[in-house]
């Protein structure tokens, strides 16, 4: 079943640690539950994004460094 | 020599309303830029023209000096003011307005490299003979780093010449301790960092953090507007600030702002700017840490003590004009405060809390000031700080001020969004604040106990 990655927060999302790391997960990838799926980044605190459940990482619905709303769905976990 | 005629305001929120009010009181037009994010606020609202510079992330909009620039030659504008924060230190905006033949509001390129970089300001503070904190360069020896400390006298910091974080971080109260505390702090240091190089600093206890403001022209004038304290800290953000600093000795302030102005004149520093300094209250010693080269958020309890507008003065001195104000002139008088009102909730670990106002109440009356980019039916959006607005008392007393304070916290309401008021208004009624006696560690202590 699939599970839905939703940002608890308004702010800009980043799929990375820092500008030149790497991506914290590829699409395709499986992930854990608990898995950090990317930040969100409010006021300029940042806050994780984990995955609730395990599963295969989707299609991303929020680009890098794209803004999102508080309960908008992120990415889809199959 | 006349003013510039119009300014371009390349910054958002309290700061850019701050600096269009200015441009007004001198006939100066203000143009502003604004984010995607930005269109309906108030700043945009307020100037007499406002240009689109991109999405809203600061990094597409306002942290970027081409489209900052080219926004001020679309709308023929020949200054620049920063504001704070985004691009004000960043040496690439004053470069690009060059460049375009445009007056940047602040020192030119290369002051701004000289002070925004530690150890040339640092070097720059000894050659006008300002204490710094006494410290060393890399030292990878145990033994030396017991000589350097036995000079500079314990207790003494070591800290991670690669650093950051707190690791490779120890306090050492003496030389019998300092062997062992290195080993182990160059083994953490270079487990985090590949580097086990370590500096040997000064601790400097219950520091006290006092800035001075300082304003120069092209025509020789460096004068100072005396101090703020801005002691009341948590993470190193600044929450209450205030004019006078309580409890300096005539020789302790004085002492700081010769410094700063010294410093100023070493490095050729043009328009307002602030020396950050280090103060040892009991010790009667103080120590340089850095000088920021723009205008400070709490800029406005100077003004509240000095009678002077430091804004219409950093454009008259980007005009190549004379301060209006002489050092004579400058004459403080009561005391003054400022409560930074944060879309934050202190009581869930300083959450951000944006959102729309949906009620926004600011308080008056004698002796009180409010700087605010927002009111009633704005949005506080995500994407920038959380800064809303400023509440600035002034009284004749400390007493008197702190009494105004309490009033207007009491009478400010802020409705949609949790803020900091209420902890301001604790604040308010906390002893060690009240007796002026913060240091910079006081406030994360009290909010452990609170």
């Amino acid at each position: 079943m699939a599970a839905e990655v939703r940002s608890p927060i308004p702010g800009i999302f980043y799929r990375r640690p820092s500008p030149d790391a790497d991506v914290f997960v590829e699409e395709g990838d499986a992930v854990e539950a608990d898995a950090v799926i990317g930040l969100v980044e409010v006021m300029k605190q940042f806050h994780e994004v984990r995955a609730e459940a395990a599963g295969t990482v989707g299609t991303f619905e929020v680009e890098n460094e794209g803004t999102v709303d508080a309960g908008q769905v992120i990415v889809s976990l199959d | 020599m006349a003013l510039v005629a119009r300014v371009l305001i390349a910054n958002r929120g309290e700061i850019a309303v701050r600096v269009i009010r200015a441009c007004r009181d001198l006939g100066v037009e203000a143009v502003a830029v604004y984010s995607e994010a930005d269109e309906a606020s108030l700043h945009t609202e307020l100037a007499d023209r406002a240009l689109p510079i991109g999405k809203a992330p600061a990094r597409a909009s306002y942290l970027r000096p081409d489209a900052i620039v080219e926004a001020a030659v679309e709308a023929g504008c020949d200054a620049v003011h920063p504001g704070y924060g985004f691009l004000a230190e960043d040496p690439r905006l004053p470069a690009a307005c060059a460049q375009a033949g445009i007056a940047f509001v602040g020192p030119p390129e290369d002051v701004m490299r000289a002070v925004g970089d530690k150890v040339t300001a640092r070097a720059a503070a000894e050659r006008a003979g300002v204490p710094v904190v006494p410290g060393t360069g890399r030292l990878s020896e145990a033994s030396a780093a017991v000589a350097a400390a036995e000079e500079i006298g314990f207790p003494v910091l070591l800290t991670a010449s690669a650093g950051g974080g707190g690791r490779g971080i120890r306090r050492v109260e003496g030389a019998a301790d300092l062997p062992g505390a290195f080993a182990q702090a160059t083994a953490e240091a270079e487990a985090a960092f590949g580097d086990g190089g370590l500096f040997v600093e000064k601790l400097i206890e219950r520091p006290r953090h006092v800035e001075v403001q300082v304003l120069a022209d092209d025509h020789g004038a460096v004068i100072h507007l005396f101090e703020r304290d801005c002691s009341v800290q948590r993470r190193k953000q600044k929450l209450v600030e205030e004019a006078p600093a309580p409890g300096l000795t005539d020789e302790l302030r004085t002492g700081l702002c010769d410094a700063a102005v010294a410093l100023a004149r070493e490095v050729g520093y043009r328009g307002a700017g602030t020396a950050e300094f280090l103060v040892d209250v009991a010790a009667g010693a103080f120590y340089f840490i850095e000088m920021n080269a723009r205008i400070q958020v709490e800029h406005g309890i100077t003004e509240l003590v000095c009678g002077v507008d430091l804004v219409t003065e950093q454009l008259r001195a980007a005009s190549g004009l004379e301060l209006s104000v002489a050092q004579e002139d400058v004459v403080p008088r009561g005391s003054a405060f400022e409560f930074r009102i944060n879309a934050e909730d202190p009581d869930n670990r300083f959450m951000p809390s944006p959102g729309t106002i949906t009620g926004w109440h600011a308080p008056g009356g004698p002796g009180v000031r409010v700087d605010s980019g927002v009111e009633t039916g704005r949005a506080v959006v995500p994407y920038y700080d959380s800064l809303v607005a400023k509440l600035m008392v002034w009284g004749a007393t400390r007493e008197e001020a702190i009494a105004r304070g309490r009033r207007a916290l009491d009478e400010l309401t802020v409705e949609g969004i949790k803020t900091t008021r209420d902890l301001h208004r604790r604040l308010l009624d906390w002893d060690e604040l009240l007796a002026g006696e913060c240091s910079t560690e006081s406030l994360e202590r009290w909010l452990e106990g609170a």
